[in-house]
């Protein structure tokens, strides 16, 4: 081989390799995002079949537990929506208290596989607060 | 009276210790740089100056002076000493100074070996250049002497699910492995400037690299052993950006420690390897800075304190951009025909390099993708463990097999035929092993590709061992017994830790049990074959928590009892803060963890058992590598030219 062929030789088989990585990478990372969203985005967009991030407050008296199996409202506010879970709840999990919930929308209920509440009385998921002041319901410290 | 005096001595040294720096830095431009002398001299008082500040901003932490910010949000006057004092470096400034202090220690260490006098003074030059940076971000926006405006009666640091030993160390642990990292960014600039890189510069380099190494791997290790312990997921490694950030300069580092082998012995991969020196600071600082800051998890943060993001993504541009210009002016003197054939050696340690550093640069991106969408599109998201499992298994399965190769090849090369006579065996172990867990025990595929290469690994460790020893010397005495020398027992000890470690993580991803149930006392939880019995649960009144534990009794399938688990909750009432303590039966083939969840003794408690095969090999595994480590520091130090001269 010339030494411009060589050349050629191994910037393509330098670059095929890289495309193929990065197309798989890319793909990878497209299937495994997922989205956070509120109540409200929820309902008015009906996402439904996909793999979501839902969070907000577990609404006051909504809580129903059957064996491991429960089932609450998560609220922003303005918007609720039904969660099934079945599992052992995190310490921190009470009413009117920030959750996050990992799962699928479907047929109007939110059935989630992961629970996430607030690691303690002080912090709150960025994602919630956020959601929350631009519904107008927090009523935290304004730079929390 | 006394407190403010030393809150003030703290800054005023801290702000000493900048000058010197900046007069290490400027040294050279001076010329006189003729006296050594200067030199360590410099670096004495510096590191001096900052250990004075150190100590100072310690003491107000050990005597809870809140009049100092940096106390009043994380320490309390009823913590127990131990966690007063890692409460320093438990947050951004403090995190920051120890940083400073671990920076200049090494510093300390360079400025006194001996090296070649043009060198060493550019190499401490940098070193300087490098403290001053920092000092300059923790003086001007990450001030730990900055004063409360108002002093609390008491502090406000009392999370009790970080009061727990292994934490408490490991930050430290890590700093030292990400700040070893500065001396081979340091060495590789001097490099670049100097002109002169040789095989000197890569004995005097290797063992800050591995020494650096090892602390990383045992910082990783002690994180994920407390994650598995004290969080109750059950889990050991979430891809939390938190992990990551540590994860990036580890495989860095792993393939900085072995390219420098190449060009140590083979002349080759000089340029790769000053480039990964140059890489790997790089991930220390993002993962130090950009994870301690709060940037990372959240762009508000970012927006409340603009300056110190502003100021920690200058420092970043600065210590990447800046050496790979000297880089690129410099390439000239890496030009030389390579000459480095397929089989071999350094072709394989040239692959597994590229495969280290890709898969760096996967995670770097799984990583920042949130962060960078959400400033863009204003969407979150999180980017999932799928991500990271799906791109980084395939070439784990690569690395894994050359690295079973690899060591047992010669440098320059080998002949098919010899290469074909010597793994044939290995091969066809591994293939059964792939055959029998595949088709007569059902295991999943990717689990059955990792149990098989582990196995590969492990034969071609025992062959590389019996290949190196004369084990007839043992029956005949007549032959001296001739053992692995100190570099052979490096490699297989940390290799055996790699196979070991790939064991335990398969055997936890596809092989973990997890049962959620809710009973009562009386009732029984099945696991496999044995058996948890949930007997009763006792109130305790702990130091500055109630406590509600549970007795499980283990059982085997013949009613005998193997051992009781005391799962407990903790309710903190002054935090307002409840944790869980979790419940191990460790075992080498497998530990029983359980967690108890919320309940009464009328509807039942919800318990989570989870069954987890060879999950401590993990963690044993990642302690072999660093025994391995320790064995190529020692192999290194009898290499440096002063213990020649010592012996002369």
């Amino acid at each position: 081989m010339t030494p411009k062929k060589r050349r050629l030789f191994g910037i393509i088989s330098f670059i095929l390799p890289l495309g193929f990585g990065v197309f798989f990478l890319l793909s990878a990372l497209n299937n495994n995002i997922v989205y956070f969203i509120d109540p409200t985005e929820l309902i008015s967009k009906k996402k439904t079949g996909q793999r979501l991030r839902l969070g907000g407050l577990v609404k006051s008296n909504s809580i129903e537990i059957v064996g491991t199996k429960i089932q609450f409202q998560i609220t922003d506010g303005s918007n609720s929506v039904t969660v099934s879970y079945d599992g052992s709840l995190p310490d921190l999990f009470k009413e009117n208290q920030g959750v996050i919930v990992q799962g699928v929308y479907d047929s109007n209920i939110f059935k989630a596989d992961t629970l996430l509440a607030k690691h303690d009385e002080n912090y709150m998921p960025k994602e919630i607060s956020k959601s929350l002041k631009s519904r107008g319901v927090w009523r935290g410290k304004e730079n929390d | 009276m006394i407190n403010n005096l030393i809150v003030e001595l703290g800054h005023i040294f801290l702000i000493a210790s900048l000058t010197l720096s900046l007069c290490q830095f400027a040294l050279p431009f001076f010329k006189i740089n003729k006296n050594p002398i200067f030199i360590p001299i410099i670096s004495i008082l510096g590191f001096s100056c900052t250990m004075i500040s150190f100590s100072a901003l310690m003491f107000s932490f050990v005597v809870s002076d809140f009049s100092v910010d940096l106390v009043a949000k994380f320490s309390h006057t009823s913590k127990p000493l131990i966690y007063k004092i890692s409460g320093l470096w438990a947050n951004h400034e403090g995190s920051l100074l120890l940083w400073i202090l671990i920076l200049q220690f090494f510093g300390l260490i360079t400025s006194l070996i001996k090296l070649p006098d043009e060198f060493h003074s550019i190499l401490n030059s940098v070193q300087g250049f490098l403290s001053s940076l920092f000092l300059s971000l923790c003086i001007f926006s990450s001030n730990p002497f900055h004063r409360s405006e108002i002093i609390p009666i008491d502090g406000a640091g009392l999370n009790p699910v970080l009061q727990d030993l292994s934490l408490a160390i490991h930050p430290p642990i890590l700093y030292v492995g990400y700040v070893g990292l500065s001396v081979a960014f340091s060495f590789a600039i001097a490099a670049l400037i100097n002109g002169k890189i040789n095989k000197q510069w890569a004995i005097f380099l290797r063992p800050w690299i591995i020494t650096s190494w090892i602390a990383l791997t045992l910082g990783i290790t002690l994180g994920s052993y407390w994650a598995y312990y004290e969080l109750g997921w059950g889990g050991w490694w979430f891809w939390d950006p938190v992990e990551n950030a540590a994860l990036m300069p580890w495989l860095i580092a792993t393939a900085l420690m072995h390219s420098i082998i190449v060009y140590e012995k083979r002349g080759e991969l000089g340029a790769w390897t000053v480039l990964l020196c140059i890489m790997g600071f790089s991930f220390s600082i993002l993962g130090t800075f950009i994870v301690r800051s709060g940037i990372i998890t959240s762009v508000h943060s970012f927006a409340t304190d603009p300056k110190r993001g502003i100021i920690i993504l200058s420092i970043l541009l600065i210590v990447t951009v800046l050496p790979l210009t000297i880089f690129a002016i410099r390439s000239k003197i890496f030009t030389r025909d390579t000459n480095i054939n397929f089989l071999s050696k350094e072709m394989i340690l040239i692959i597994n390099n590229f495969i280290l550093v890709i898969s760096s640069f996967i995670i770097l991106i799984g990583t920042l993708y949130p962060l960078i969408l959400e400033i863009f599109t204003g969407n979150q998201i999180t980017v999932g463990a799928p991500y990271f499992l799906t791109s980084l298994s395939p070439l784990m399965v690569l690395t894994l097999f050359f690295m079973g190769i690899g060591p047992i090849l010669l440098w320059k090369r080998n002949h098919l035929n010899e290469i074909l006579k010597t793994f044939i065996l290995p091969i066809l172990i591994s293939i059964i092993v792939f055959i029998l867990f595949f088709y007569y025990l059902n295991f999943p595929l990717i689990a059955v590709v990792g149990f098989s290469l582990a196995i590969w690994l492990f034969l071609n460790i025992l062959f590389m061992v019996y290949k190196s020893t004369n084990l007839d010397a043992l029956f005949n005495k007549n032959k001296n017994f001739k053992f692995l020398t100190n570099y052979q027992l490096a490699v297989c000890i940390a290799h055996l830790g790699v196979a070991v470690f790939s064991i335990g993580a398969v055997s936890e991803n596809f092989f973990n049990k997890e049962i959620i149930v809710r009973i009562k006392p009386g009732e029984k939880i099945y696991i496999g074959r044995n058996l948890l019995i949930f007997e009763n649960v006792v109130q305790k009144l702990g130091s500055n928590y109630i406590s509600e534990i549970a007795k499980l009794v283990y059982k085997n399938k013949n009613g005998d009892v193997i051992s009781n688990l005391y799962p407990e909750k903790r309710m903190f009432p002054v935090e307002r803060q409840t944790t869980t303590e979790v419940a191990i039966y460790r075992k080498l083939f497998g530990d029983i963890y359980a967690v108890m969840g919320d309940g009464n003794i009328e509807k039942g408690y919800t318990f989570r058992v989870y069954s987890k095969p060879f999950v401590s090999w993990i963690w044993i595994g990642a302690i072999l590598m660093a025994i391995g480590g320790i064995f190529s520091v020692i192999s290194s130090f009898n290499k440096l030219p002063f213990r020649k001269s010592k012996s002369q």
